[in-house]
């Protein structure tokens, strides 16, 4: 069995961080725009383990780095979140074209 | 060994030590009087900034994660200064809130950050820096927790910033890929101008370009300083962005400097749509927060156009700016913080005829906007030339002329607000404002900056002596 080549694993990183992309653009709601973010964070957690393991193992800057953007997606969640339930409390709805006191 | 650790940490321990301070007064105090308690954390900001002011030597730590020299001693000395000046302009806004201590640890914890970013060696370091202060600052900005626009700034603040942060990770991610190093110093020397590197190079410069608000990455930015309180206004439009432009100066000066030629012409093209959209979108604005946010934005152009410089000159040139910078901005908004916090009123039509009743805040205010503008007398000119002056060392003098002729378009709503200050009039003129001692001790420090930075010579050739260039 012939190990999976590094190109492939960059190919799905790739979908991953355009399917982010995508879905922050396209999407009006904001938990779901948040996790578009989440995907693009994941798409980069790939590309460093990827790199590490496959052209650089001697050393594990890229697994540390994984480790910590982990951290603080985390840690973006849950301020990001409880900003969204403060602006629900002051819009009653969630949705990006509601909130839309300040134009131009 | 442990002493020198604590010595060129001192800065970054100074303010951790204050948050926990704060931290343990929260906890145990049952009750406190929230003027004496502003006066407190005014007098610990103060003792931060003497402290972190001597000078010491330069230093590497943590096997080159973490370094320090006189440079970014002096920068982050600025940055504390700017820190106090808000702080001390926040008095009138924060006496009548209830949560001081927890505003003042989500600032120093900003603040922190932008140290840690501003001293890091390695893409980890910087990373780590920049989200430690990106996310306090999202909750900041929706401080008033009440009041619909400040929700809805940080509600576009916390998503353009995870976005942007996104977008420079995967830049990050795929220089690591390019390179196999994360280390400023190692990263020079593997980058070869290879197109993948360039593609890496650009998510990378996307992410800082949102940061410091250069057009077609701005959108956020007028929004955002509109609906936060405009003391964290303020802070961002000042200490984030002098940040970031510290580290991006260093990125581009050192870890990027192989590939100069190819970012020549990136930061050249965004300086001058960051200057001519900035300045356009300024014409048109009655509310002076947005005013100042689009006037901030053509501000960064200008900074972007000393950074094309390459050159010694043109790291001073913009460190040199970013003191005035400090300064001119800072006062404009104190003026607009205290007025907004004691009448609500924040258009420039409101302030008609404010010179008849305040007429201190509105020398205050003619001084820092003849700052932002560039007229001789005052520090703005001199900040805005060697900006020019460095960015005219490439030879690219069309680029020059255009920045030039942006600063003639910038005195029209620059003056629309002095005029509407002192030649309008209107029937209901903004009374007669008490200014307390801490607010009229800030405006002070602003109109002393902005007279003494342009007038001493000495302080532009100690940022000379101190920078290092191309």
């Amino acid at each position: 069995m012939s190990p999976i080549p590094l190109s492939h694993i960059l190919v799905v990183s790739a979908a991953l961080f355009f399917i982010g992309m995508y879905g922050l653009l396209t999407r009006r709601n904001m938990i779901t725009m948040l996790m578009a973010v989440e995907l693009i964070l994941n798409s980069v957690n790939i590309n460093f383990v990827a790199f590490n393991k496959y052209l650089y193992p001697d050393k594990l800057e890229g697994v540390f780095f994984t480790l910590f953007i982990i951290a603080i997606a985390a840690a973006e969640a849950a301020v990001a979140i409880a900003i969204i339930i403060n602006l629900y409390r002051n819009f009653h709805s969630i949705d990006v074209e509601d909130a839309d006191e300040m134009k131009f | 060994m442990w002493v020198d650790i604590i010595l060129s940490l001192r800065q970054e321990l100074i303010v951790a030590v204050i948050i926990f301070l704060l931290l343990f007064i929260k906890i145990g105090a049952a009750a406190y009087r929230t003027e004496a308690m502003l006066h407190f954390i005014n007098l610990l900001l103060l003792a931060n900034l003497l402290l972190g002011f001597f000078q010491g030597g330069d230093a590497t730590l943590f096997s080159g994660m973490f370094h320090t020299n006189r440079l970014i001693v002096l920068e982050k000395s600025m940055l504390n200064l700017a820190t106090l000046i808000v702080s001390l302009q926040a008095y009138s806004w924060l006496k009548g809130h209830r949560q001081v201590l927890e505003f003042y640890m989500l600032l120093l914890s900003t603040l922190l950050g932008f140290f840690f970013m501003i001293s890091s060696g390695n893409l980890l370091i910087f990373y780590l820096g920049l989200e430690l202060s990106t996310i306090p600052l999202a909750a900041l900005s929706s401080f008033d927790l009440e009041k619909r626009r400040s929700s809805e700034a940080a509600m576009k603040f916390i998503l353009s910033s995870a976005f942007s942060s996104a977008l420079l990770l995967f830049g990050i991610s795929l220089l690591y890929g390019a390179t196999g190093t994360l280390g400023f110093d190692t990263l020079a020397g593997r980058l070869d101008g290879s197109a993948f590197q360039l593609f890496a190079f650009i998510f990378i410069l996307s992410g800082f370009a949102f940061k410091i608000s250069a057009v077609p990455f701005h959108l956020w930015t007028a929004d955002v300083y509109e609906g936060s309180p405009v003391t964290v206004t303020a802070y961002l439009s000042v200490v984030s962005k002098g940040a970031v432009f510290f580290i991006f100066i260093l990125a581009l000066y050192t870890v990027f400097k192989p590939l100069a030629g190819n970012w020549y012409k990136i930061v050249v093209l965004l300086s001058v749509l960051t200057m001519v959209t900035g300045n356009l979108f300024a014409l048109r604005q009655d509310g002076l927060k947005r005013l100042l946010a689009f006037s901030s934005i053509a501000q960064s152009g200008f900074i972007l156009a000393g950074i094309t410089g390459s050159s010694r000159g043109g790291e001073a040139s913009v460190i040199y700016f970013i003191l005035v910078y400090i300064f001119s901005n800072l006062g404009a908004f104190g003026v607009v913080s205290f007025i907004s916090a004691q009448t609500g009123r924040e258009s420039v039509n409101d302030y008609r005829g404010l010179y008849a009743t305040n007429p201190l805040l509105s020398w205050v205010m003619a001084i820092s906007l003849f700052s932002l503008a560039g007229i001789p007398p005052t520090a703005g000119f001199f900040g805005k030339f060697f900006l020019l002056m460095a960015g005219a060392g490439k030879g690219n003098f069309v680029f020059i002329g255009i920045a030039a002729l942006n600063m003639v378009i910038s005195l029209y709503y620059y003056l629309r607000v002095i005029k509407a200050i002192f030649m309008d009039s209107q029937p209901e003129p903004i009374g007669k404002l008490k200014i307390p001692l801490l607010p009229k001790i800030a405006f002070l420090v602003c109109v002393a900056g902005i007279v003494m930075t342009g007038l001493v010579g000495g302080i532009y050739d100690y940022i000379y002596s101190l920078s290092k260039g191309f």
